[in-house]
């Protein structure tokens, strides 16, 4: 789905979050905002997942205004920053949830519930934890159960807040992997938040850099490296 | 851990250690454990055919059946309202939440008897809406309602106080989670909230039933100590004293006493059976 964000602002009582920032996001693609901590990256995510409503401005998918749009309107898959699994169900219940609660005229029967949560599991590579609770898991673990989850309602989107952000330096390698594999496999437009630059740069197609609550740069990995636009960006990426 | 060197820092030496668990015996026995026995002691003084004849006198079973039907009136009313405003101030951000926090803590603080004398002033005889009720005959003060009134303003606290440390230390991470998959607010509350609050609940209304069943001040002045119509187990149980009956006094204390008992036992089964899950919900 094509994301287009226009003249998004929001503000906090009287801290700006976002100055006016517009973006637009290709169908399919892997997309990095990244920035230092508070420059409004997960505002930004969360005003697309329909969890904050922007001060101004709109959101487009595929060219329909959906500003409006209630969070369950949106479907968009999203992964927290600490996973925020259901800490009192077991793996299964957490990756069925979301079909569990579609209304009865569209809710899919019990054997494929089951059958689509084995699937989830094995394309996460996790294919024996069903039963097992989220406090049974290792970090690892846990990022792909959030992201299982939040595939299972077919969404229209992937949203990420620093989904390797509370992993360790291996881990986090693997699972960078595991995301552009799920990411090729599903062809969803994702958009993930990382402070991490590495990561956006191996990871994305495109990078939206960030700072207080403004968009520095927006461009392919290569193209930020060789020509950072503001003193801040070279700066922020090291060059 | 014999090697005194290398003791963890946490550690106490053993002299230092048995101290301490003489003293928090000595304590628990004299402040707690005595007087329990004491109440139990006096009413058994004259066998337990005295004591169960004392208790099968009618007033003595009115006030039973009341605080029992106070009890579970009140209670559930309480639950609901504390989960509203424990929801209501962990999940929302608005202005003047402190100032509301400071509310509901607010009937810790007041006298229970100044509580029971508001409600009088309120809604007795002597007030517009209290007169108007009586004439509908619906009256408050001397009556069931007023009752209900006094011991829910009394326990109003215990079970949103259980509930908002836990629900701020959770978050609303799982719940905008549960959002985000398409649950809708009731949903969302069902499926995810109250299970992780449950134990907090169970707490918060255990405490809150014990309290509920004990309380005098309040609810001595709203409700008149009718004996046989308004009269509670704490209430009889005073006037009973006054008169030297103390057998009929201390058995039907020692009913309220048992009533406690019960529910901690029952708190304690349920911790027993669920640890595996009170382990789980606590923490990740
Ligand atoms: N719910 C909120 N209430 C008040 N201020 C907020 C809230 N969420 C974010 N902010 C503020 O908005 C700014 C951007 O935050 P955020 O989007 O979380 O940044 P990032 O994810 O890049 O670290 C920060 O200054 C933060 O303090
Ligand atoms: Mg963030």
């Amino acid at each position: 789905m094509h994301i287009e964000i226009d003249e998004i602002s929001k503000q906090f009582g009287t801290t700006a979050a976002l100055h006016p920032v517009s973006l637009a996001i290709p169908s399919g693609a892997l997309v990095a905002l990244l920035g230092p901590s508070g420059s409004g990256k997960t505002t930004l995510l969360r005003i697309l997942g329909g969890l904050e409503f922007p001060t101004s401005g709109r959101v487009l998918f595929d060219g329909q205004d959906a500003t409006g749009l209630s969070v369950q309107q949106r479907r968009a898959g999203f992964v927290f920053q600490s996973y925020a699994l259901f800490r009192h169900m077991t793996v299964f219940d957490n990756i069925a949830y979301g079909l569990n609660a579609r209304p009865s005229a569209t809710r899919p029967q019990k054997a494929e519930i089951a059958r689509r949560v084995t699937k989830l599991l094995d394309l996460i590579q996790l294919p024996d934890i069903g039963s097992r609770y989220p406090s049974q898991l290792s970090g690892g673990q846990r990022q792909r159960v959030a992201l299982a989850r939040a595939l299972a309602i077919e969404p229209r989107m992937l949203l990420l807040d620093e989904p390797f952000g509370a992993l360790d330096a291996k881990v986090r390698k693997e699972l960078r992997q595991g995301l552009r594999d799920i990411h090729d496999t599903t062809g969803l437009t994702t958009v993930f938040v990382t402070h991490d630059q590495d990561e956006a740069m191996e990871l994305a197609d495109l990078v939206v850099v960030m700072s207080m609550g403004k968009i520095e740069q927006i461009g392919k990995p290569q193209d930020i490296r060789a020509r950072p636009a503001t003193p801040f960006v070279r700066e922020f990426i090291g060059a | 851990m014999s090697d005194a060197t290398f003791r963890p820092a946490t550690d106490e030496t053993p002299l230092a250690r048995r101290a301490l668990i003489a003293l928090a015996v000595t304590g628990l026995s004299v402040l707690v454990l005595a007087p329990l026995v004491a109440v139990f002691v006096e009413a058994l003084r004259d066998g337990i055919g005295a004591a169960l004849q004392s208790l099968s006198h009618k007033d003595a079973w009115a006030a039973i059946k009341l605080t029992v039907t106070i009890a579970a009136i009140s209670v559930p009313l309480n639950a609901a309202f504390g989960i509203a405003a424990a929801w209501f101030i962990t999940k929302f951000d608005f202005r003047g939440k402190a100032f509301l926090i400071t509310l509901i803590d607010l009937p810790f603080s007041v006298s229970p008897v100044v509580a029971g004398l508001c409600i009088v002033l309120t809604f007795g005889a002597n007030s517009a809406i209290g007169a108007w009720l009586v004439d509908q005959g619906y009256p408050i003060v001397f009556a069931m309602p007023g009752i209900v009134l006094a011991t829910m303003f009394v326990t109003f606290p215990f079970v949103a106080r259980e509930l908002i440390p836990v629900m701020i230390e959770q978050g609303r991470a799982e719940e905008e989670a549960a959002l985000t998959l398409g649950a809708g607010g009731w949903r969302v509350f069902w499926t995810v909230t109250l299970p992780n609050i449950r134990w907090a609940l169970l707490y918060g209304v255990l405490l809150c039933n014990a309290r509920a069943m004990g309380e005098f001040g309040a609810v001595a002045v709203v409700s008149g100590k009718i004996r046989g119509q308004t009269a509670t187990i704490p209430t009889t149980i005073e006037m009973l004293y006054q008169e030297y009956l103390s057998v009929a006094a201390f058995t039907l204390a020692a009913v309220l006493a048992l009533l406690a008992l019960v529910t901690l036992l029952l708190k304690t089964l349920l911790e027993l059976r669920h640890a595996d899950q009170l382990a789980a919900t606590h923490r990740h």
